[in-house]
């Protein structure tokens, strides 16, 4: 189904929208007033942008130094060129160490690649333990945001999902009685647990180490807990120098949440004795996306979410309207780029309004290749007939100046004395819940050909 | 200084009044004001559909009608920013390096280029402003609530110096309307969501007349309120700059 599509269907309930539009909207004043507390913060957001085009135009150089750092300290670097390597590789680890509980912190990579059903479809267990993420996994659902996997969900709703699977007593949902007995329930699964899974926000080429950044502490607890480790991360997520997570550490949190940094930023260096840490490294269509000139810088996104928290369009049809792994705006113009006929509304689910460029921590033009893809996707995905005759015809009318006047009088015309319903047909998706515009006597034009002293 | 006054196809057809306030606010400020006939469109819808080939004709219809003008000057920062961001398509001509460069929308145009802000009009109404996107982070017309620049307005510098007027403030100060061209029609239900959301914040502040210095916006906005019968009117900022209550 088109976004369109799936708006107008999340649409339906108006009270609905309205709180999921303010619950957004608060995070967005949050990352607002954080930002003006740091000086500088427009400077900052030029230096990440620079950080992450220094690494796009080196990669390749950057993960072999990566891998040769890595291996130096005793952490196991695997390659997986899509989401079926990925999903082997880690599959084959957990055999190797005889595994079948698994614990895992938030990771858009492994959801991108379906990582959990397919370790479920072997027998294994995976919990994710970040507290939204395992909220939406109880619900049988997908993330709707990259921070905030639950926000499309009331405290009711969550209430009555935990009275379902742990046994919880009506709350009337009260946020401090769930949290602590979804605390209970994830204690008991990090010490059974054989093997912790970690997302990697920043891995550093210079050091071989990396960096996860949770509020609650559940990466630390997955790993300190199990004598395994495995991180997954996509290409991109390199950088330099340990130096620049500076710069980073200080964007992410205001942008994704407003706080001036993540509770726990924890890096992982070598594991620990006794213990294996492993990371796998996965392409899945970024160096095709990174070939793409116009699209390339959609490689910088550090997962903030702050372009979702912003856009008045995200805010108002939810996560599940873009029916992709990453929604909102970051997602539309990466999710072309892995299935263009999948997402081929996605682009076109924006005003063009620009709010998502001018918060994006790493400065990505999104609204720009928003444009960009639209005018590709019309090319290369097959469009409805009535909008692609209409615009074709637009066209050529617009560039026929004595056609353009005649068409232009006549539509008024038509507006003006055509009975109200044939002008607020079916057909005429403006008119459903608005007016048309009153029609005058005479345009622009006229007037000015009966005006004295003209220049 | 030759001005030439570009008039956006749907102000041309469905907002003639819009036109002529721009026109004679121009030409109270004492400028040789031009209207070259055979005016279409900038072709922004279809770029904005997607269709930026097929609007090829378009551009170069107003490359030829503008090519001799110091100044495009026109009453939509939506059409003024496709000019100038968009025009790349055409094979860049020494004519179409100058049309994009010397196109300005109304507002910029008088408060950057004149050096003007009060206009001596008079408008004794309660009125909020609405900062169309393409305008404002587009066309940079204003500071914009994500950046962390220091404040500014174009159009609240001109707003400020008309008499009796009352500039309202409002909870969200740049969101958007939700019109966003061919998106209010492919996108509905979203679209007028929008329309409402922003309506609402004018009412809940006190606004009488909801301007602005793109008329599209404004269009989608008066679409809503006419079909809601809600009490609040739009007027395009140069009605209200021309105005003498």
């Amino acid at each position: 189904m088109s976004h369109a599509k799936l708006a107008e269907i999340f649409n339906k309930d108006e009270a609905k929208v309205n709180w999921h539009d303010k619950a957004l909207w608060y995070v967005r004043e949050k990352r607002d007033t954080a930002a003006h507390n740091v000086k500088g913060w427009e400077y900052l957001r030029d230096l990440a942008s620079g950080i992450k085009a220094n690494v796009l135009s080196n990669l390749d150089n950057y993960l072999v130094e990566f891998e040769k750092n890595a291996q130096s300290n005793g952490i196991e670097v695997h390659w997986a060129s899509n989401a079926e390597e990925h999903n082997e590789i880690v599959y084959k680890i957990l055999m190797q160490n005889n595994a079948t509980k698994v614990v895992k912190s938030k990771s858009m990579l492994t959801e991108e690649c379906h990582l959990n059903p397919y370790l479920e479809s072997k027998g294994i267990e995976v919990i994710d333990t970040d507290l939204g993420e395992r909220i939406v996994q109880l619900a049988k659902e997908p993330p709707s945001h990259i921070v905030l996997p639950a926000i499309h969900k009331t405290k009711e709703e969550i209430d009555v999902l935990f009275q379902e699977h742990l046994g919880t007593k009506p709350s009337n949902g009260d946020p401090q009685y769930l949290t602590n007995e979804a605390r209970k329930h994830l204690r008991d699964k990090f010490l059974k647990a054989d093997v912790a899974i970690t997302g990697v926000n920043f891995a550093i080429a210079e050091t071989g180490g990396f960096v996860v950044c949770t509020n609650e502490g559940n990466a630390d607890m997955g790993v300190h807990l199990s004598k395994v480790h495995i991180a997954c991360m996509g290409i991109e997520k390199i950088i330099p120098k340990e130096e620049h997570l500076g710069v980073f550490l200080r964007l992410l949190a205001r942008s994704a949440t407003g706080q001036p940094i993540t509770t726990y930023s924890s890096h992982f260096n070598k594991p620990a004795p006794g213990n294996v840490m492993h990371v796998v490294i996965v392409d899945n269509g970024r160096t095709e996306q990174l070939s793409r000139e116009d699209f390339r810088s959609s490689l910088s996104c550090i997962r903030c979410g702050a372009c979702m928290n912003t856009c008045p369009i995200y805010r108002r049809s939810g996560g599940y309207s873009y029916n992709a792994t990453i929604p909102g705006p970051i997602g539309s113009i990466l999710s072309p780029g892995m299935d263009m006929k999948k997402h081929s509304s996605l682009p076109f689910a924006s005003t063009l309004c620009g709010s998502c460029s001018n918060v994006c921590p790493v400065k990505i033009n999104i609204h720009e290749q928003l444009y960009k893809w639209r005018q590709i996707i019309t090319k290369e995905q097959k469009q409805p007939i009535v909008k692609n005759t209409i615009l074709k015809i637009t066209g050529m009318v617009l560039a026929r100046p004595k056609l353009y006047a005649a068409f232009g009088i006549s539509v008024r015309w038509m507006l003006k004395y055509a009975p109200r319903f044939m002008v607020y047909s079916k057909l005429n998706a403006w008119g459903k819940a608005r007016e048309l515009p009153k029609v005058e006597n005479g345009n622009f034009d006229q007037w000015y050909k009966k005006r004295k002293n003209n220049g | 200084m030759r001005v030439g006054l570009f008039i956006p196809c749907y102000i041309n057809q469905l907002y003639p009044k819009v036109g002529i306030a721009t026109l004679e606010l121009l030409e109270k400020l004492g400028l040789d004001v031009y209207y070259p006939t055979g005016q279409t469109c900038c072709g922004q819808p279809l770029g904005n559909s997607g269709y930026e080939e097929d609007a090829k004709g378009a551009c170069q219809v107003f490359v030829e009608n503008f090519k001799e003008y110091d100044y495009i000057v026109g009453p939509s920062g939506s059409c003024i920013h496709h000019i100038k961001e968009h025009f790349d398509i055409l094979e860049q001509t020494e004519a179409v390096i100058n049309v994009r460069k010397n196109s300005y929308e109304l507002c910029e145009f008088i408060v950057k280029i004149l050096g003007k802000t009060n206009l001596g009009a008079s408008f004794p109404y309660k009125v909020g402003l609405h900062k169309s996107c393409h305008g404002l982070r587009g066309l940079k017309l204003g500071s914009c609530s994500e950046r962390m620049d220091n404040y500014y307005s174009t159009e609240e510098e001109l707003l400020k110096e008309v008499k009796g007027i009352e500039l309202m403030s409002l909870t969200r100060k740049d969101e958007c309307c939700g019109f966003g061209g061919t998106f209010s029609v492919f996108e509905e239900a979203i679209s007028v969501k929008m329309g409402k959301d922003r309506i609402q914040d004018h009412l809940d502040n006190g606004v009488e007349v909801i301007t602005g210095a793109d008329h599209s916006c404004l269009m989608h906005l008066d679409g809503l309120l006419n079909r809601n019968n809600q009490p609040l009117r739009v007027m395009h900022i140069a009605e209200i700059l021309n105005s003498s209550i």
